[in-house]
């Protein structure tokens, strides 16, 4: 596979039932990849038994464009592809912000920035009292949406405590500021590493990594989001 | 004493029951540090960041525990509002919110650390239980309810008490039977007690205004009815509104009023400011049923 190919042209078409044509698709692909890799190499979730106790968690904290994710779930049998015709529409479980009482899969409903990775913060922590040791929590953000100040109380808060969560951060240069210094430098005391978020084998190396003792952050860098 | 028998009984609920969760920001900490000790997975004090704090306990929540959540009303409530919305509403988990403060008993801390119209705001949002305890010793029932299920539920500890507890007064409770009804929330019930002494009214009490028990209201209301409120004036209108519908009726709203009162002092000071001390609810309601 190459650094630049999406998963498979089907999950391109999917995204395009959704996004309607080729020049909207691209917007819904910055997190194309990451999901693709999770859900395909390292995710341990039943798309029969999505709720079992013990599964990993993924939390798309990044409600916004979910054509990605809901093309990755029909994709793995979460829910028939046919439910993506309709995204947004009266009669669709699939809105342009994800529900997780109408999709099925979908473990938080988002939309409002910045409250997934406080919610992972909890999951983690309910997961652990519960002995579920093996049992992964993974949280995906938008650079943009680290502007807001609820995730830097969730980011020190893991740190402290050593909690082993794994954020995820899609660097599309999108934030209206910018990050001085890096994306990296808003994590300290996680362990840090920054991909291709386009090549599978730097994903997959990133994410499939366990680390027990403390918080993991993967800032995959895809191409600068136009317009 | 109420925060007291917070701490004790949710210390308890800790040790009996492997589901129970405590998150903190900070506040009543040292209260619970042996708890922490005894259960440090399980009693999380995420530090000064009340954001934080609900959305750990929507997660707690999303993995089948039941979170309890503590700090004053004005950070647990009020600041942290679109996280109760959407980190707990929106994902359908629960939460018992257990709050200090009240309206005012924070007086001389002043406006920043008082919420009056905590349970307003909850109004905006569906399905929540609210409790606001007359006294200590109905806390542990209230408390110990909430644990059994997974609903969202608030919890309005103050240091104003009355001198008798009633805990079973989830339904309106009969305390006076008369003439025109007067309902008293909470540690509402001695002032109106006192201020009705010798007054041809029919006293009720609850301890659960949401939900409003709405067959007891149309049960014991006449045609007039005061509702005497320890938080913002006017809260219950619209579920007074909806159980007397469709029956003339007049009702006074007496509560906290929404000016800032600008000074300091006691919650005592606070409540003769407000009218909501014997004497001060005395006046209107003689005015406004006779």
């Amino acid at each position: 596979m190459t650094v630049t190919a999406l998963p498979t042209d089907a999950i391109r078409a999917m995204v395009r039932r959704m996004s309607g044509d080729e020049k909207h698709a691209p917007s819904s692909y910055s997190t194309l990849d990451v999901l693709w890799v999770l859900y395909d190499r390292v995710l341990r979730i039943d798309p029969r038994k999505p709720d079992e106790p013990d599964r990993d968690r993924f939390l798309l904290s990044k409600g916004h464009g979910p054509a990605a994710y809901y093309a990755v779930l029909a994709a793995k049998g979460f829910f028939p592809p046919d439910w993506l015709d309709d995204m947004g529409g009266w009669d669709s479980p699939l809105g342009n912000h994800p529900d997780r009482l109408r999709v099925p899969g979908v473990e938080i409903g988002t939309g409002s920035l910045g409250h997934g990775l406080g919610i992972g913060v909890g999951v983690a922590h309910g997961l652990r009292a519960q002995g579920y040791a093996d049992s992964r929590v993974f949280v995906l953000l938008g650079d943009a949406e680290l502007d807001e100040g609820s995730n830097h109380e969730a980011i020190a808060y893991a740190a402290a405590v050593r909690l082993p969560l794994t954020a995820i951060v899609i660097d599309n240069q999108s934030a209206t500021h910018g990050w001085p210094g890096g994306i990296a430098a808003r994590f300290p005391g996680w362990i840090i590493s920054v991909i291709d978020g386009r090549n599978h084998e730097q994903i997959e190396y990133a994410l499939a990594k366990r680390h027990h003792d403390r918080p993991n952050l993967v800032v995959a860098t895809v191409e600068p989001k136009r317009g | 004493m109420m925060r007291e028998t917070f701490v004790d009984t949710t210390t308890a609920l800790l040790a009996e029951d492997p589901r129970t969760a405590l998150v903190l920001a900070d506040i009543s900490a040292d209260a619970f540090e042996p708890a922490r000790r005894r259960h440090p997975d399980r009693v999380l004090n995420v530090g000064i960041r009340e954001q934080l704090m609900t959305g750990v306990a929507g997660g707690l929540a999303l993995t089948g525990m039941r979170p309890f959540v503590h700090s004053y009303a004005s950070f647990v409530v009020d600041r942290a509002y679109e996280q109760i919305k959407l980190d707990l509403g929106h994902q359908d988990a629960g939460a018992v919110l257990v709050s200090i403060g009240a309206s005012y008993d924070g007086a001389a801390s002043g406006y920043t650390h008082q919420s009056p119209g905590d349970v307003e705001l909850l109004d905006t949002l569906e399905g929540w239980t609210v409790h606001v305890p007359g006294h200590h010793d109905e806390v542990p029932p209230l408390l110990r309810a909430a644990a059994r299920h997974d609903d969202r539920v608030y919890v309005r500890l103050g240091l104003q008490e009355n001198t008798r507890a009633y805990p079973d007064s989830a339904r309106l409770r009969l305390i006076k039977r008369g003439g025109p009804l007067v309902v008293a929330v909470g540690p509402m019930l001695d002032p109106v007690l006192e201020a009705t002494r010798d007054l041809d009214v029919t006293v009720a009490y609850t301890n659960t205004p949401r939900p409003l028990d709405a067959e007891g209201l149309r049960a014991l209301a006449e045609t007039e009815v005061v509702l005497v409120e320890p938080y913002l004036a006017g809260t219950s209108a619209r579920q007074v509104a909806e159980a007397l519908a469709g029956r003339p009726h007049r009702v006074l709203h007496l509560g906290v009023g929404r000016e800032e009162v600008r000074r300091y002092g006691s919650w005592e000071d606070h409540a003769r400011a407000h009218g909501l001390d014997a004497a001060g609810l005395r006046t209107p309601i003689k005015e406004f049923l006779w």
